[in-house]
């Protein structure tokens, strides 16, 4: 017994030790390059830290967070963890880019989105848990969230995804004799027929959503946006952005979707009455229309994505990693609780229960979770389409370093094509343009296709 | 006088200081902040953002603040004639729009502009074709001055009003032993009285459209591709600052203003009393 305690004093010296240097390497915030390989631990060590405990600040907008960080200071008492609700992804990375600059105040975990891992990682302002044997966990992540936490370096663990699927009224489609489309061929069709059958519904809406067109262009196999060792190209003329836009005009020259901004207030009004026939989104939409769109029950059903030629090809929609700052004060512990949040069962149950859609194929697999009928949608089985679209998504996917600010001035450029029903491609050569002088601006070498 | 100096020191000078240091550096996201000089201002001068959002807030200007404060000159006359009935329910009444928190009055605006669900779409349906549609390029500007007057008219007003209450009665009564009928006492007593109050309301009203920034901002969310993140130069600023990671070009697009501002004013301060000298 008191062989284990003094063994576990040590350790726990060693490990405030540890986490004292590394505080101190990281004092200047921005310039610590993303953490270096001098700084890591094993996993015995980890859970070393862990027992021992300390306190941590963790930076979250997720709702189910606050079950998670109570399970959590169960299994591990001497960890006390202050929650710190972000409220939503666009304000969590303005504070986070303001903590860091103020060199104070950073949360030792913090959730970022996975277009927003750019933006923070390329300055260094994340750490590499790699040093932390954070690569061995790669297999319980699907592929493609794997991939948005991995470039060169682990920035972050996934938290969830959004591989899309078309979520459609199966009311309106009834309505206006129509099935669910499987090709976007079938969904321009479609589209007429629902205005034709009743000229103040539509299929769908659209006011230019940047969120939307990136996972869009993703899903038609473009790459618009590669970055390797600082240099970035954007290409918004490649083939796949060619074939959506080419594709989507269309929907725009001929009005056939409502113009209404999502999320606002009549948009959930115009789901719940059936102005709206369908929405494109990520496999997080279900809690969302159980919550928003009430009077739908029963009346919605989940499909695949329609795709471009019959072969199935997905893309993911939002999703976001936790990750740890370079300038966090306890990394070593910051790295026992991420790796809790993101990877034990415990942790992703809780994160289940109340509609989360995990990033770990084991539980997306699993039979409960597939086998799940949702009241919802008439007691449809949804979580195996979804999880089916999981494994379709393309691969090789990129965000901008700095997608945040690109995707703010989405509206100025491509959606002005919304607006004016002029051409998406002239608008995405002006987000180019725009995307290009902000970059070079920033300090990257980037090349404009 | 101490106190006062440290209050006016801390609040007043030392932002602007800090503000003008702030815009002699660059900030990247490669390479963090470094000292420019007056790289931001050679910039700022040259912006064609900067410069549009200007252009919009001087048309805006030029337009909505004539018209606002000669609906609130109406309305303090109309209420000063005492020819009015219930008068005291007309000054709260015109008041009332200002004590309504900006935000809610714009939600509120933002809501009956709808075509769909608010007035403007009863209206339309009404007539049968769409007779209003305050969400286009060529109305949404209109719009937002619809918005601004109706929340300072009252407040404009009462600026006006409280300035005729302060002319004597005997000027009144002489003027009626002179035989002046009713318009003549308004042009050659009730206007030349207002008219510090008139400058006054004119240099608050040029600052107010200048820093126009609320309205637009919460309109953008009904309608985003609508108003652009260089709308007005307060907008441009905030988005330079807070999502463009640019904190020193916001800095510079704001001293950049104030000077345009404080001219402005300036200009129609010596227009507006030169006469009275």
């Amino acid at each position: 017994m008191t062989i284990t305690r003094n063994r576990r004093v040590a350790l726990g010296a060693l490990a405030a030790l540890m986490a004292a240097s590394l505080t101190a390497c990281s004092g200047g915030g921005d310039d610590d390059g993303g953490g270096g390989a001098s700084e890591g631990a094993n996993a015995d060590e980890i859970e070393a830290a862990l027992q021992e405990g300390g306190s941590l600040t963790y930076w979250t907008w997720t709702p189910q967070a606050e079950t998670q960080v109570e399970a959590f200071e169960k299994a591990y008492p001497n960890v006390d963890v202050t929650l710190v609700d972000t409220v939503g992804a666009g304000d969590a990375n303005t504070k986070l880019q303001n903590a860091i600059a103020a060199g104070d105040g950073v949360p030792d975990v913090v959730q970022i989105e996975y277009q927003s891992i750019p933006q923070f990682q390329l300055p260094g302002q994340l750490v590499d848990l790699t040093a932390f044997g954070f690569a061995d966990l790669e297999d319980l992540y699907t592929p493609s969230t794997w991939g948005a936490v991995s470039q060169q370096g682990i920035w972050g663990l996934p938290q969830d995804s959004g591989p899309m699927a078309f979520f459609y009224n199966q009311e309106v489609f009834d309505d206006a004799g129509v099935e669910a489309p499987t090709t976007w061929d079938e969904y321009i069709e479609a589209a007429r027929t629902i205005k034709e059958n009743d000229p103040d519904t539509c299929i769908g809406n659209d006011t230019g959503d940047a969120g939307f067109t990136t996972s869009m262009i993703w899903q038609a196999g473009g790459k618009p946006f590669h970055t390797e060792n600082g240099a970035v190209t954007i290409d918004l003329a490649d083939e796949g952005t060619t074939k959506w836009a080419d594709m989507y005009q269309p929907l725009i020259d001929d009005e056939l979707l409502c113009q209404l901004p999502g999320w606002s207030d009549e948009w959930y009004q115009a789901l719940n009455d059936g102005t709206i026939g369908s929405v494109a989104l990520g496999a997080w939409m279900p809690g969302i229309l159980e919550d928003g769109v009430p009077d739908g029950k029963g009346k919605w059903r989940v499909a695949p994505m329609p795709t471009y030629d019959g072969t199935p090809t997905n893309a993911e929609n939002g999703g976001s990693a936790e990750s740890i700052p370079g300038a966090a004060e306890n990394k070593l512990l910051a790295a026992g609780f991420l790796k809790w949040l993101n990877s034990s069962d415990e942790s992703i149950d809780a994160f289940m229960e109340t509609g989360g859609f995990p990033a770990t194929v084991k539980h997306l697999e699993s039979p409960e979770f597939l086998g799940y009928e949702s009241e919802y949608f008439g007691g449809q089985k949804i979580n195996e389409v979804l999880a089916a679209g999981a494994a379709d998504v393309n691969e090789g996917w990129q965000y901008l370093p700095w997608q945040s600010y690109a995707n703010s001035i989405f509206a100025d450029t491509v959606g002005q094509a919304y607006l004016d029903k002029s051409s998406l491609m002239d608008g995405l050569a002006a987000w180019q343009e725009e995307n290009v002088s902000y970059g070079t601006e920033q300090g990257f070498e980037v090349n404009g296709g | 006088m101490t106190p006062f100096l440290v209050a006016f020191a801390l609040m007043i000078v030392t932002p602007l200081v800090y503000s003008m240091y702030l815009s002699l550096f660059r900030n990247q996201l490669m390479g963090g902040t470094t000292f420019a000089g007056f790289a931001n201002y050679v910039t700022a001068f040259g912006d064609p953002k900067l410069w549009d959002g200007v252009g919009r807030v001087s048309l805006f200007l030029v337009v909505q603040v004539p018209i606002m404060l000669g609906i609130a000159l109406i309305a303090a006359l109309a209420i000063d004639s005492g020819r009015l009935h219930g008068k005291s329910f007309f000054r709260v009444a015109l008041f009332l729009p200002y004590a309504v928190p900006g935000v809610v009055a714009v939600l509120m605006w933002g809501f009956m502009y709808d075509d769909r669900l608010g007035l403007t779409g009863s209206v339309n349906d009404l007539v049968g074709f769409p007779l209003i549609d305050p969400y286009t390029k060529q109305w949404i500007l209109t719009a937002i001055g619809n918005i601004v007057t109706w929340e300072f008219v009252g407040y404009n007003m009462l600026i006006l009003y409280a300035a005729l209450k302060t002319v004597p009665l005997e000027i009144y009564e002489a003027a009626a032993i002179d035989g002046a009928n009713q318009f003549r006492i308004v042009r050659s007593i009730k206007i030349p009285a207002v008219r510090g109050a008139l400058v006054i309301a004119t240099i608050f009203s040029i600052l107010g459209s200048f820093q126009l920034f609320n309205e637009p901002t919460i309109l953008k969310q009904i309608e985003p591709a609508l108003i652009s993140t260089y709308y007005t130069p307060n907008i441009y600023a905030y988005n330079l600052s807070f999502v463009g990671n640019q904190v020193s070009y916001a800095a510079t697009v704001a001293i950049v203003m104030g000077l345009v501002t404080a001219v402005v004013a300036y200009v129609v301060q010596l227009r507006g009393t030169r006469r009275e000298i």
